[in-house]
């Protein structure tokens, strides 16, 4: 059976929020700031960008932290930040938005596909039996061989068929 | 604001301070880990549990910072680095266990299990919180507490149901650690005073589920369920063990010799 697109009531908001932004111009700014351990993924892509508001001259950008420890953040934070002066915006406010608390269900479709070419198995939809597949050879006889990879999102795999070690993006 | 808000808001103010510092102190103890651990991937996950535990104090930090501003007191202009690492031993209000050694590794993964069996059922709890800010930091943090438990709960079967060394290990790491679990369903005045408003968490009517199924791991480990003849608390209170002022010297060094350093 073939599933079909299922799109959380989160991640609706979170495109609306997009889709009906009057500041269009700096989401598509924002487009160029990535995970910097990642450098693949945007952060709208990853689901970290949540809202942009703009009023008068004072830009407010409302972000959700994958992990609590994730060092990432608050580089992330510091790059919107220039990414934004850099075009003039002058003063740039960027927010903490804990709740809804952010789940890999929120990464786009280009996310997941741009981490795989990066050499990163993305993450499993929450709702479905987790699939872990090689990036390199796209097979799905895999073993753990740790719950925790290089970073907090991650976890370390080994595919059984081309013996390649690779990274899989943990779904919470 | 009348009176009852501004107690609300101390108290609540203290008890952001208490979660904090138990996350900030095992945060610190597991980071001791780091380039220690029995192997490379194991050395990766502990630094990666040290890391959610700091993130999460943090964002407890953060919370009293702002309700600092509005109550005073002592934490008033103090900065989340100036409450992490700034105060006395008298001042932490963590729980005993947080801030006990490392041990071995065996005793690591007892008290992870301990605390992360503890967690899952103490920020569900608190993810329903009346106070919308510690709810969220619960509903964050759940998340990560139940992949922690995952870990510590395989560890846990593997190492008791292991070799007669590993065995030996866990048993004797059960049987130091069991008589600081107490605590962690003690209530605190702060604690209970904030109890009938919904905000905080009941820490004792968490004990049954919890002591089910620890009981349950242990015996899956083939571990014996120690007797449970003595307990330790104090920690809520700013009284604590021995190890504390040793776990400061290190943690704060860097503040105390450097005032005011930032990333």
């Amino acid at each position: 059976m073939a599933l079909l697109p299922v799109t959380t009531h989160d991640q609706l908001i979170r495109s609306k929020a997009r889709e009906n932004s009057l500041c269009p111009q700096i989401w598509a700014l924002l487009d160029t700031v990535t995970d910097p351990e990642i450098p693949v993924i945007s952060i709208w892509d990853l689901g970290v960008l949540q809202d942009v508001i703009e009023q008068a001259s004072r830009v407010e950008v409302v972000i959700t932290p994958t992990y609590s420890g994730c060092p990432a953040m608050r580089e992330i934070e510091q790059d919107i930040c220039k990414t934004l002066k850099r075009a003039g915006y002058s003063h740039v406010e960027v927010t903490t938005r804990l709740s809804p608390a952010w789940s890999t269900d929120w990464m786009s479709k280009q996310g997941k596909q741009q981490l795989m070419d990066f050499g990163i198995a993305p993450p499993t939809p929450t709702w479905q039996v987790r699939k872990v597949i090689c990036p390199q050879c796209a097979s799905t006889d895999n073993s753990l061989i740790s719950e925790f990879g290089s970073t907090a999102c991650k976890a370390l795999y080994k595919c059984n068929d081309c013996l390649e070690a690779f990274d899989y993006f943990k779904c919470i | 604001m009348s009176n009852t808000e501004s107690t609300t808001r101390e108290n609540t103010l203290e008890y952001s301070i208490g979660l904090g510092d138990d996350s900030l102190m095992l945060g610190q103890r597991l980071a001791e880990w780091c380039r220690n651990a029995p192997l490379l991937e194991e050395d990766l996950a502990i630094s990666n549990v040290a890391l959610d535990f700091i993130g999460r104090a943090n964002m407890f930090y953060e919370y009293a910072v702002e309700l600092a501003k509005v109550t005073g007191g002592v934490f008033k202009n103090q900065s989340v680095d100036d409450i992490a690492y700034l105060r006395d031993s008298r001042e932490y209000l963590n729980l005993l266990i947080f801030e006990m050694p490392i041990g071995d590794f065996a005793y690591t993964m007892t008290r992870q299990l301990i605390v992360d069996l503890f967690n899952v059922d103490y920020f569900t709890a608190l993810s329903a919180s009346s106070d919308s800010r510690l709810a969220a930091i619960a509903a964050k943090t759940l998340k990560e507490s139940k992949y922690h438990l995952r870990r510590s709960h395989e560890w846990a079967l593997r190492l008791g149901d292991g070799t007669e060394e590993s065995h030996t290990r866990m048993q004797n790491a059960v049987n130091e650690l069991w008589g600081y679990t107490p605590e962690l369903f003690e209530m605190s005045e702060t604690e209970l005073a904030l109890l009938p408003a919904g905000i905080s968490v009941d820490r004792a009517a968490l004990f049954d589920t919890w002591e089910a199924r620890v009981s349950g791991i242990l015996n899956e480990a083939t571990l014996d369920h120690p007797p449970g003849d003595w307990q330790v608390t104090g920690g809520r209170a700013g009284v604590h063990t021995e190890y504390h002022g040793h776990l400061l010297s290190e943690m704060q060094f860097l503040q105390r010799a450097y005032p005011g350093l930032a990333w």
